[in-house]
């Protein structure tokens, strides 16, 4: 079976994140790595295979700039055969269409029988590039789920909807997004970055691809951010230390806010 | 006035008060029909005319119970195209952004999803969103085609707008994708006697420092008509259903007022509270970073904060 896990190279949540003058998330300022969200996707890949056997290969693919290589080393390091890295001027300024029009053709190149996401990036976070990734592969769309499994041919799991959790099924080849409720990732070991460090990184632009670059980037962008303000930072309200009253004076808060 | 498509959010006709927030927004933009998928629509229309819903497109087709997401997508998708609608507003989750991202695709159309606010603009709906763990406010408009937008829960007070709906049954042609992905079971979500957690007016949290019984949180959540939420670490240590977990991978929540108790402030759990009006926080580490957060910290055990809040709300109450 032919894996293909789609992961994202993020700037760190737990930095000061900013955006540039143009409205576009400043990947300068901040340290970036690999989306923690799509670390359960990879682990559930690796699982698969080893239930497979040998007969399962994992390719990791990422679109983003030159330092998003330091992702699927992370990923390769975790385990895995090889990735490939989509690079090009093109590509910057991309919205979801974008950026899954792009990964679709390296998927529809590469070929594939499962592909594997993570539940959102953890910096856009919209969580719809996997069901772009389906409509565009015109595949199954099994998204979203935890207790994932994948044999003969078909891939299931349970998934917590907006009104009700529903157990669904789809047959592969399909794409597949995890929640981080599926099982926790391992950590890289010694061996596995090492390893890594031999694992082929395949690098492509939108030419390799044949993707139309006015489809793309910011010319294909069907959204446009006007303005981006930081809200005000919350001003520290009155911190109380205990002494037996601090209840009763919580209910003397709530009362004069009116929630009492 | 322009048409504007909202996909109701129910349970067997039960409208949930998001769909009623989408018809006040979408108000603002134009004429809301509603677009009311499987069975139940008879239980459902009185209300959705009560919120301004001219008209109410039904479609009733076996298709939308058994599979997933794809039923959804067909059916707006031909909608928009006979109604020649302005916009479309589908409320934000798993199931109305993935329906949002494959009509938006279909369509040619530009997509935003997690509004906070929709407002009219020169080129159409301007929205408001919150991201980086909500410490960015970002307006946006859509730039192709007609704007798909998912809005989140409490993003504006339900306004009634009564008007008499013209109920019309629709057809859909489902295409093989549809019937792609099955639902093998299906158990809606359990609406209890508490609000529902990103619906409520008060939220009361409680994380690891809760160590185990939730019943400590539940009694202030009582004393308060508040919804209970729950950090990750509490609902990954199993003492409460995940559907309350609050935070990038919960809920996102801006209720009047957030009570957290035991909760250290993790950048993952500020995601989702950190845009409440009111933020209260009941530590034993007085160096918790949620008490940056705080209009009113108590630095101290919540088993003694808590139960004392409940007695001094009974006593002010009576
Ligand atoms: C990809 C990803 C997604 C995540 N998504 C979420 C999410 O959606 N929501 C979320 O909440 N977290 C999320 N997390 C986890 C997050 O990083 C934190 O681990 C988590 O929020 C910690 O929960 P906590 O504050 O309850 O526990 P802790 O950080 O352990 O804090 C417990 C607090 O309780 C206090 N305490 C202990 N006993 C008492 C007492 N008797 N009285 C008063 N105070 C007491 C302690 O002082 C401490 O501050 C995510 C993490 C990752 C990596
Ligand atoms: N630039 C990217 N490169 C590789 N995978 C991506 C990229 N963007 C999104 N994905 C995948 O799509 C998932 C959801 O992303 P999003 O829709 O941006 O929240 C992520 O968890 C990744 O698996």
């Amino acid at each position: 079976m032919k894996i293909v896990v789609c992961v994202k190279h993020v700037p760190d949540a737990a930095a000061d994140r900013t955006f540039t003058e143009d409205g576009s998330t400043d990947r300068a300022s901040v340290d970036s790595l690999l989306s923690e969200l799509d670390e359960y996707a990879i682990e559930q890949a690796l699982r698969i295979a080893e239930a497979d056997g040998a007969d399962t290969e994992i390719s990791y693919l990422t679109v983003g700039p030159d330092d998003a290589r330091d992702a699927l080393r992370k990923a390769l390091a975790m385990g895995g055969d090889s990735a490939i890295h989509v690079s090009d001027e093109g590509i910057e300024g991309s919205d979801a269409f974008g950026t899954s029009l792009v990964l679709a053709r390296a998927i529809e190149r590469h070929g594939f029988d499962l592909v594997l996401c993570g539940m959102a990036s953890t910096d856009g976070a919209m969580g719809v590039v996997p069901a772009m990734l389906a409509e565009r592969l015109g595949v199954p769309a099994v998204t979203h789920v935890e207790g994932l499994t994948v044999d003969d041919g078909t891939v299931s799991g349970r998934r917590e909807g907006d009104g009700a959790t529903v157990s669904v099924q789809g047959t592969l080849p399909a794409v597949v997004s995890v929640t981080d409720r599926s099982g926790d990732a391992r950590y890289p070991s010694f061996k596995g970055i090492m390893a890594a460090k031999r694992k082929p990184v395949e690098t492509l632009d939108l030419a390799d691809l044949g993707v139309d670059p006015a489809q793309v980037g910011r010319s294909g962008a069907r959204s446009a951010v006007d303005t981006t303000a930081r809200r005000p930072p919350r001003t520290k309200g009155e911190i109380v230390v205990d002494d037996g009253a601090g209840g009763a004076g919580l209910a003397a808060f709530l009362t004069a806010r009116k929630f009492i | 006035m322009p048409e504007i498509l909202v996909l109701v959010d129910h349970t067997d006709g039960a409208v949930h008060k998001p769909t009623l927030e989408l018809l006040t927004l979408a108000r603002r933009l134009g004429e809301p029909s509603a677009v009311f998928l499987g069975p139940g629509a008879d239980s459902a229309t009185e209300v959705l005319g009560r919120y301004g819903a001219h008209k109410v497109y039904v479609v009733d087709a076996p298709e939308v119970g058994e599979h997933l997401v794809t039923p959804a997508v067909d059916a707006l998708t031909q909608l928009a195209g006979r109604t020649g609608a302005a916009a479309l507003l589908l409320p934000s989750g798993p199931d109305g952004k993935e329906t949002a991202a494959r009509v938006a695709l279909r369509l040619g159309s530009g997509l935003i999803t997690d509004a906070v606010d929709v407002v009219p603009g020169p080129d159409g709906p301007v929205t408001e969103q919150s991201v980086f763990a909500a410490t960015y406010q970002v307006t946006a408009h859509v730039t192709r085609g007609v704007p798909v937008i998912t809005v989140k829960p409490n993003a504006t007070a339900p306004e009634p707008a009564p008007v008499t709906p013209l109920v019309e049954k629709q057809d859909v042609a489902f295409g093989p994708a549809s019937a792609a992905v099955r639902v093998l079971a299906r158990t809606p979500r359990e609406r209890g006697d508490r609000p529902e957690l990103t619906e409520a007016d008060i939220v009361v949290s409680g994380g690891r420092g809760v160590n185990g019984d939730f019943t400590v949180i539940e009694r202030v959540a009582d004393a308060l008509g508040a919804a209970v939420g729950a950090s990750r670490a509490a609902v990954d240590s199993g003492w409460y259903p995940h559907r309350h977990q609050v935070g990038q991978t919960g809920a996102q929540v801006s209720p009047q007022l957030y009570l957290a108790a035991g909760i250290s402030g993790a950048i993952q759990h500020r995601a989702g509270m950190q845009t409440s009006k009111t933020i209260v926080v009941v530590n034993k580490d007085a160096d918790a970073p949620l008490f940056e957060l705080a209009d009113h910290g108590v630095v101290g055990d919540l088993f003694e904060v808590l139960p004392q809040l409940v007695e001094e709300i009974r006593r002010r109450r009576s």
